[in-house]
C-alpha cells in the first residue's frame, strides 16, 4: 500500500504502461493513432478522464461496498467521459470533430476501470490521482509514438493538424518530413496500427533486456551500492 | 482493505440499493448541469458548422437572408429532405439540398447549391467514412475531384454521362476507388432530379412561409 511515488510513475510511464506492458485499451489505441495529432488529442482525453476517476473512486472508496463496486465504477467513469466529450464538443470542436466518434469509447476502455479497481479503491487520494496521471501519461506518450511512426511511414508528415489541438502557437510542431511523399496506405489503416504496435512492443522488449543487462553488470562489478536496483528488477 | 471492522447495515440489500441509486443521482445531476452549461456553446459551433458548409456551395453575393433560417422541409418519396433556401429581395435565387450516397462503408452524407435555373453551384461532402487516401479524394481538402460539378446541370450534362467514367459517364473515378465516386455522382444526380421534381414548391414556397408565419407563433 504505501507504494513510493517514483514506483508509481515509473510503472504507469513504462514498467506497467497500459499499452506497452499491460495491452490494454487497443481498441481506441488502433483507431485513432492514423495521426499523432489525433493520438496526443485521446490520450490527453483519456488523461482527463483517469485522474478525474482516480481522484472520485478514491474519495468514495469509503462508502462504496464491494458487492456493487463496479456499477458504480462504471458510473463514474461514464458520467465523466460525458462531461468531457461534451466539454470538447464546446470548447475545441475542431478536435471533437476529428476524435468525437471514440470519446464515447473511452468509457468502455478497460484500462480506466481497471485503475478503478486495482489502485483508485485501495489507495489515499494523492497516490491515485497521481498513479491516474502516470498511467494517463504513459498512455499518451504510446499514442504519440504510434501516431507518429504510422503518420510518418503513411503521409510523410508529422503532428499534422496539431494547430487545431493547441492553438495557433504550437503550428510550429506541423511538419513536413518527407516532401513529394505519395503516402504508404497501410501504415494509416488498421493493419498498419498493428504492424506498428508489433515493433513498438518488440523495441520495448530490447530496451528492457538491455537495461536488465546493464544492471547485472553493475552489480556485478559494484555490488555495495545498488541495492535498490536489485529490489527493482524482482518486482 | 479489511483492517476496519464493516459496519453490519453495509451488509443489508436497502443500504446496497441506496448507494446505487444515489450514485446514479448523482451522476444525472451532473449531467444536467454539464448539459446545461455546454448546450448553448454546442449549438452554436453546429451552426457554424452547417453556415459554414452552406456559405462554400451558395454564394454570399446570392442571398442577403440568413440561410440557417430559411429552411423548408419536402417529401422526397416518403423521406423528408429539408432544404436550405437562399433569397434576395424576397426572391429565391438558390437552395441548399443535403443529399446521401450509399459509400464504401457507410452513407456519405453531402450538401449541394443549385441555382433557380437547376445548375450546381457547389457540392461539398459533410460527412463520410471512405477509406483514406482512395475514398477520400471526395473530399475538397484532399483532391479538387468535387470541384468538377460546379456549373453542370441536367439541361447540359445528358442522362446518359452522370457516372463514372468506367460505367460510361464523364466523372473520373480515383485508381483504386469506383464506388466512392460512383455513390457521388448518384446521390448529385438524383439531387438535381429533386430539384427538377420540386423546383416549383422550392421556388415559390416564399411566400407560402411567409404567409404561413403570420399565423405560425414560430
Amino acid at each position: 500500500m504505501s507504494l513510493s511515488y517514483r514506483r508509481i510513475g515509473r510503472d504507469g510511464l513504462w514498467d506497467n504502461n497500459v499499452v506497452l506492458a499491460q495491452l490494454l485499451a487497443l481498441c481506441p489505441l488502433l483507431a485513432v493513432t492514423g495521426t499523432a495529432t489525433n493520438g496526443l488529442g485521446m490520450g490527453l482525453a483519456t488523461l482527463a478522464v483517469m485522474v478525474a476517476s482516480g481522484f472520485s473512486v478514491s474519495l468514495l472508496r469509503g462508502l462504496i461496498t464491494p458487492e456493487v463496486r463496479i456499477p458504480v465504477f462504471v458510473l463514474i467513469i461514464a458520467t465523466i467521459v460525458t462531461l468531457v466529450d461534451m466539454m470538447m464538443n464546446a470548447w475545441v470542436h475542431d478536435l471533437h470533430k476529428v476524435l468525437g466518434l471514440f470519446i464515447p469509447l473511452i468509457v468502455t476502455n478497460c484500462a480506466i476501470l481497471g485503475r478503478a479497481e486495482s489502485f483508485a479503491s485501495r489507495n489515499q487520494i494523492t497516490p491515485s490521482v497521481y498513479d491516474g496521471l502516470m498511467m494517463g501519461l504513459g498512455f499518451t506518450f504510446a499514442l504519440v509514438a504510434l501516431g507518429a511512426v504510422r503518420e510518418l511511414l503513411g503521409s510523410g508528415t508529422l503532428f499534422a493538424n496539431a494547430a487545431l489541438l493547441l492553438g495557433d502557437a504550437f503550428a510550429f510542431l506541423q511538419l513536413t518530413i518527407i516532401p513529394d511523399y505519395k503516402g504508404f496506405l497501410l501504415m494509416i489503416l488498421p493493419p498498419g496500427g498493428f504492424l506498428a504496435l508489433g515493433f513498438l512492443l518488440a523495441g520495448k522488449r530490447i530496451i528492457d533486456a538491455r537495461l536488465q543487462k546493464r544492471r547485472a553488470l553493475a552489480e556485478t562489478a559494484e555490488p555495495e551500492i545498488d541495492a535498490g536496483a536489485a529490489a527493482t528488477s524482482g518486482a | 482493505m479489511g483492517e476496519v471492522a464493516v459496519p453490519s447495515y453495509r451488509k443489508r440489500v436497502g443500504y446496497q440499493a441506496a448507494l446505487l441509486g444515489g450514485f446514479a443521482t448523482l451522476a444525472a445531476a451532473l449531467l444536467a448541469l454539464g448539459d446545461i452549461s455546454t448546450r448553448d456553446a454546442i449549438a452554436e459551433r453546429h451552426a457554424e458548422d452547417v453556415n459554414a458548409s452552406l456559405s462554400q456551395v451558395i454564394p454570399d453575393a446570392l442571398h442577403d437572408n440568413d440561410l440557417l433560417d430559411d429552411q423548408i422541409t419536402l417529401d422526397d418519396n416518403g423521406r423528408p429532405v429539408s432544404v436550405y433556401r437562399a433569397t434576395r429581395d424576397d426572391r429565391v435565387t438558390a437552395v441548399a439540398i443535403p443529399i446521401e450516397g450509399k459509400g464504401y462503408s457507410g452513407i456519405i452524407e453531402l450538401i449541394m447549391g443549385v441555382d433557380v435555373n437547376g445548375n450546381i453551384l457547389g457540392v461539398r461532402v459533410l460527412s463520410h467514412a471512405e477509406t483514406p487516401g482512395l475514398g477520400d479524394k471526395i473530399e475538397e481538402k484532399k483532391s479538387d475531384w468535387i470541384f468538377g460539378f460546379n456549373g453542370l446541370s441536367l439541361d447540359n450534362t445528358p442522362l446518359k454521362d452522370w457516372a463514372v467514367k468506367k460505367d460510361g459517364g464523364r466523372f473520373d473515378q480515383f485508381s483504386g476507388a469506383t464506388i466512392t465516386p460512383r455513390a457521388v455522382v448518384k446521390a448529385i444526380k438524383e439531387g438535381l432530379e429533386f430539384f427538377r421534381a420540386q423546383r416549383a414548391a422550392l421556388l415559390t414556397a416564399t411566400n407560402e412561409k411567409k404567409a404561413g408565419e403570420k399565423h405560425d407563433e414560430s
